[in-house]
């Protein structure tokens, strides 16, 4: 076993683990936090997207040890507890982005992503491309580009709205 | 139309803890003091387990046991089953082989079970995996199943010589042999439709947990139908009495038929919670998901379509031979028979029909209900007669199909099926406008001129959904009821809780069932919550596929809603101090004809408790009731997909440029969640036309087993979709509802190919129309036609 200290959604943790232990397993099965989930074994379905230090990474891809001072923020933390969702979350819930709901804590932590590096007018052909690493079995796609398109103006204007406070 | 009411696009309830990761999947559960399962399988498609060593693994750091197929045997652990009976055509049954949950002697395909390492962690539990030691003798294996049928083929199971499970048929052979002599054209084809693997999303996982004392097992597992799990595992498996087995299935992460079936996995984790005295924990990984879950489709069919001088069809007739795998699944047997051959009609009135299906075993994974289920191979079986009839008659498909359409009402079908309502032209003329086909010919053009091969597909589909009538099912060999139940528990302040046997997996009914309440009661929808998934809470339930939980499901609820609204009646009576005639019920509120006096709903929930206005002997306090609803009829969704595609002749690249869908689903609860099932349906059909398909090799090992080697369709595969309706009303249910969950599915892979073969000109073309597959048929073709296109 060894010890790893990093931050989870803005906690700081330190957590004992077997060194094989992953970053999904750390945050499912040690911390609880169980909105990031496991689809495949071969790092192709992106169900375990979360952010490590600000950008998307697949959780089933990581080794826990290798964090050591990351700050990692998961779906749960994506919005504060109680208050209102993270825009993309809305726009998921609004535009019926979700089926099953199993791709969808990866599907948003990637769409926040996306944004991040692309910036608020996503067309489809954008967003379908982005979307190489997240697979969807229920949706057919259409509407998580649809909600993507959305949640990515309305992170932007909730921005504009912030800076002109 | 009520805010919140039939028809309103509602936004889900389920989403807030979906988008914030709050959702439960078996998977997210854990339990005090839980160990933890993983399986050893046979890297071997055909084996005798010679013997097996465990003895260096149970003494491993952490190991709990190492159970084998001897234990089970031992603890009189009963074999799986499948529970529809089908008779061949000379009147023996089905040759049904033993399935046990692990394997016993012999592994009949990659991934039987055979021993499981029960440990403190996974990770001990892998590592005790690695150490036990499994002797196998290798026997020939036959993975496909034109193959298996052949003399000298490996032998699989005793019981099925020539690992022929059943030669069954349906339609008057005569008949249609005189319709092909009298006929005029005859279009004939051979079909491949491909083995696919489900792939929800979401892995299969058990966690079992025996009480000792009080001798109760209980099962959280992934299920689309959690009492029919419980009452497989109880009465055939003979685990634990039905009434001390309690299975949740709590939120499931898609199912597509894949989660229909009782497998291995969860009866062992349920045996050896109760040998260990501890919580047990499986969880399949993606690998493990491709050699375990039940796999779909796998045809291969010869067909024939006659066609008189008017281009009138006359008959058509088909031979399958269908692959159901290494054993028989729960529900394999119904699915080439009567959920296939009596679609075999499409829309289009046909006087006669013959369909043979010779059902085999092979060394691949069970093959069982996925998304259409049948249903999706007749389409693609009637679509592309029809379409390459067309073609070779000169005649227009859209004209073709027209002219054929079964126009009135009721219409029974040489195949049992009678159609109950529909206006299949009505989907076809506005498909059409949709798709814009008059201004096809210029964008051909267009395409031509930047070097692209542009072509159009059809697909008129038609499905037999609201499974079913338990009479019915019954008659043809099923082992159950397919009616549904729901109950309605009102609350003293007027919330009310449905509990249904239905099971939802990403179709949202916490939303549309709540819908149907808030419409119905004139409540707002946050006032009711959904309860399924749960034995204990639901008595009983068929569970959902097919498209059954609006047209089946939901008219429970209605006949629950119609005693509770009675019961209520009763209530305001008292309440309002009038006859009981005299009260009427509408936007929530009970009111006395005539009158000004009036109640609200929650006032009357309340009385229905508190019970002062009334005596014991008048009228029994409280407010619950329960309904069990048999559908009278399947229900007969249908409509028409329009693809378009643009191939590049020097990639073989197929690239969707447009997909047109209006479908004919009867009454619509909630129109986004209708389109999003449409959307999902196509991605699917889309997936299995162009680029899904489980490739086992001669020697029985899946070449395609994982994400990495099996192409499932991702965002850029696909186009935007259209999504449009028309409506019949469905006349045998109380909403009129038809079902949308399989349309898609059933739909898209037909207008696919057949765009495809329309571009390229030539229609020898097997799906997954991969490149590859679409270059080398093009080469073949120009080959065969130097001088043409």
């Amino acid at each position: 076993m060894a010890a790893v200290s990093l931050a989870v959604n803005g906690k700081p943790v330190t957590v004992d683990v077997d060194p094989r232990t992953l970053l999904v397993q750390l945050l499912r099965e040690h911390l609880r936090l169980t909105g990031t989930h496991v689809g495949c074994d071969t790092s192709q379905c992106g169900a375990c997207v979360v952010h490590v230090n600000g950008k998307a990474v697949k959780s089933c891809t990581v080794l826990a040890l290798q964090l050591d001072g990351a700050n990692v923020l998961t779906i749960e933390g994506l919005a504060a507890p109680d208050g209102p969702l993270h825009p993309m979350q809305e726009a998921f819930r609004e535009n019926h982005g979700l089926q099953c709901g199993f791709c969808t804590p990866g599907m948003i932590m990637t769409a926040v992503d996306i944004v991040r590096r692309k910036g608020r007018d996503l067309d489809d052909r954008t967003i379908r491309d982005e979307l190489e690493g997240n697979l969807c079995r229920c949706t057919g796609y259409h509407n998580i580009v649809k909600a993507i398109a959305a949640g990515a103006h309305a992170m932007h204007a909730g921005k504009a709205s912030k800076a002109a406070e | 139309m009520s805010a919140t009411g039939i028809g309103a696009a509602v936004r889900r309830k389920e989403d807030h803890r979906f988008v914030t990761g709050k959702g439960h999947y078996t998977d997210d559960i854990n339990r005090p003091g839980q160990a933890y399962a993983y399986f050893i399988r046979s890297p071997h498609a055909h084996a005798t387990i010679t013997s097996i060593d465990s003895k260096a693994a149970a003494a491993m750091p952490g190991v709990l046991a190492v159970l084998t197929g001897a234990e089970l045997a031992a603890d009189k652990i009963g074999n799986l089953i499948c529970g529809w009976m089908i008779h061949s055509k000379d009147g023996s049954p089905m040759k049904m082989a033993p399935h046990p949950a692990l394997a016993s002697g012999k592994a009949c395909h990659v991934g039987d079970p055979v021993a499981v390492v029960i440990a403190e962690t996974l990770g001990q539990a892998r590592d005790a995996a690695e150490k036990v030691k499994v002797d196998y003798a290798v026997l020939p294996a036959v993975a496909d199943p034109v193959a298996a049928q052949k003399k000298g083929a490996p032998q699989i199971h005793e019981v099925a010589p020539h690992n022929t499970i059943y030669q069954w048929h349906i339609g008057d052979h005569k008949a249609v042999d005189a319709a092909f002599k009298s006929a005029k054209h005859v279009t004939r084809l051979d079909i491949v439709n491909n083995r696919l693997v489900p792939n929800a999303m979401e892995p299969r996982a058990a966690i079992a947990e025996y009480d000792a004392g009080s001798g109760h097992l209980t099962l959280w597992n992934t299920s689309q139908n959690p009492h029919v799990a419980r009452l497989v595992i109880a009465a055939f498996v003979g685990m634990a009495p039905e009434h001390k087995l309690r299975v949740i299935a709590p939120d499931v992460g898609g199912g597509f038929g894949s989660k229909i079936f009782i497998y291995p996995e969860e009866v062992v984790a349920l045996w050896a919670a109760r040998r260990l005295g501890r919580p047990v924990k499986w969880v399949s990984d993606r690998s493990e998901a491709f050699v375990t879950d039940a796999h779909g489709r796998d045809h291969h069919t010869h067909a024939e379509m006659a066609f008189d001088a008017d281009g009138k069809i006359l008959a058509l007739r088909a031979k399958t031979i269908a692959n159901l795998g290494g054993y028989m699944s729960t529900f394999s047997s119904a699915i080439p028979t009567y959920m296939y051959a009596p679609l075999l009609s499409g829309q289009y009135s046909i006087p006669q029909i013959y369909s043979e299906v010779d059902a085999v075993y092979t060394n691949t994974v069970p093959v069982d209900a996925y998304r259409g289920a049948g249903r999706p191979e007749a389409t693609f079986v009637v679509e592309r007669l029809i379409e390459v009839a067309a073609r070779e008659l000169g005649v227009d498909p859209a004209e073709l199909r027209r002219r054929n359409f079964i126009k009135t009402f009721p219409h029974q079908t040489p195949v049992i099926m009678a159609y109950d309502a529909g206006d299949y032209n009505a989907s076809l003329k506005k498909a059409m406008e949709l798709a814009d086909c008059k201004g096809f010919s210029k964008r051909k053009r267009d395409a031509a001129r930047h070097g692209k091969l542009r072509g159009m597909g059809f697909s008129a589909y038609i499905e037999a959904c609201g499974i079913a009538p338990s009479q019915a099912v019954g008659s043809l060999g099923g082992g159950v009821g397919l009616w549904e139940s729901a109950e309605v528990r009102v609350n003293p302040t007027g919330s009310v809780e449905v509990l249904t046997g239905s099971h939802s997996h990403g179709q949202g009914h916490e939303t549309t069932f709540a819908q149907l309440v808030s419409d119905r009661l004139g409540i707002p929808i946050d006032n009711v919550s959904i309860v399924h998934g749960d034995t204990d809470k639901v008595q009983f339930g068929m569970g959902t596929y097919g498209s059954r939980s609006g047209a089946v499901g939901m008219s429970a609820i209605v006949k629950a809603l119609d005693k509770i609204e009675a019961k209520a009646k009763k209530v305001a009576a008292y309440v309002l101090e009038a006859a009981e005639s005299d009260i009427e019920f509408k936007d929530g509120k009970f009111s006395v004809a005539g009158t000004d006096k009036s109640a609200a709903w929650g006032d009357i929930a309340l009385n229905a408790y508190i019970a002062h206005k009334f005596s014991g002997q008048e009228l029994e306090p409280g407010l619950k009731e329960g309904a069990f609803y048999d559908p009278t009829n399947f229900t007969f969704p249908s409509g028409v997909h329009i693809c378009e595609v643009e191939v590049d002749p020097d990639t073989g690249n197929t690239e969707i440029v447009a997909w047109t869908a209006v479908d004919d689903f009867g009454v619509v609860i909630n129109p986004m969640i209708v389109e999003g099932q449409v959307h999902g349906g196509i991605a699917q059909g889309v997936g299995q036309a162009l680029c899904e398909g489980a490739v086992y090799d001669k020697d029985g090992q899946l070449v395609t087993g994982s994400f990495m080697d099996y192409a499932m369709p991702r965002a850029d595969y696909l186009p935007p979709i259209k999504v449009d309706t028309t409506m019949t009303k469905c006349p045998s249910n109380p909403l009129g509802i038809k079902g949308c969950g399989e349309a898609g599915a059933i739909a898209a892979p037909a207008a696919v190919i057949n765009a495809i073969t329309d571009a390229i000109g030539t229609e020898a073309l097997a799906m997954p129309a991969t490149p590859a597959a679409v270059w080398a048929a093009l080469q073949k073709a120009r080959k065969a036609a130097p001088h043409a296109a």
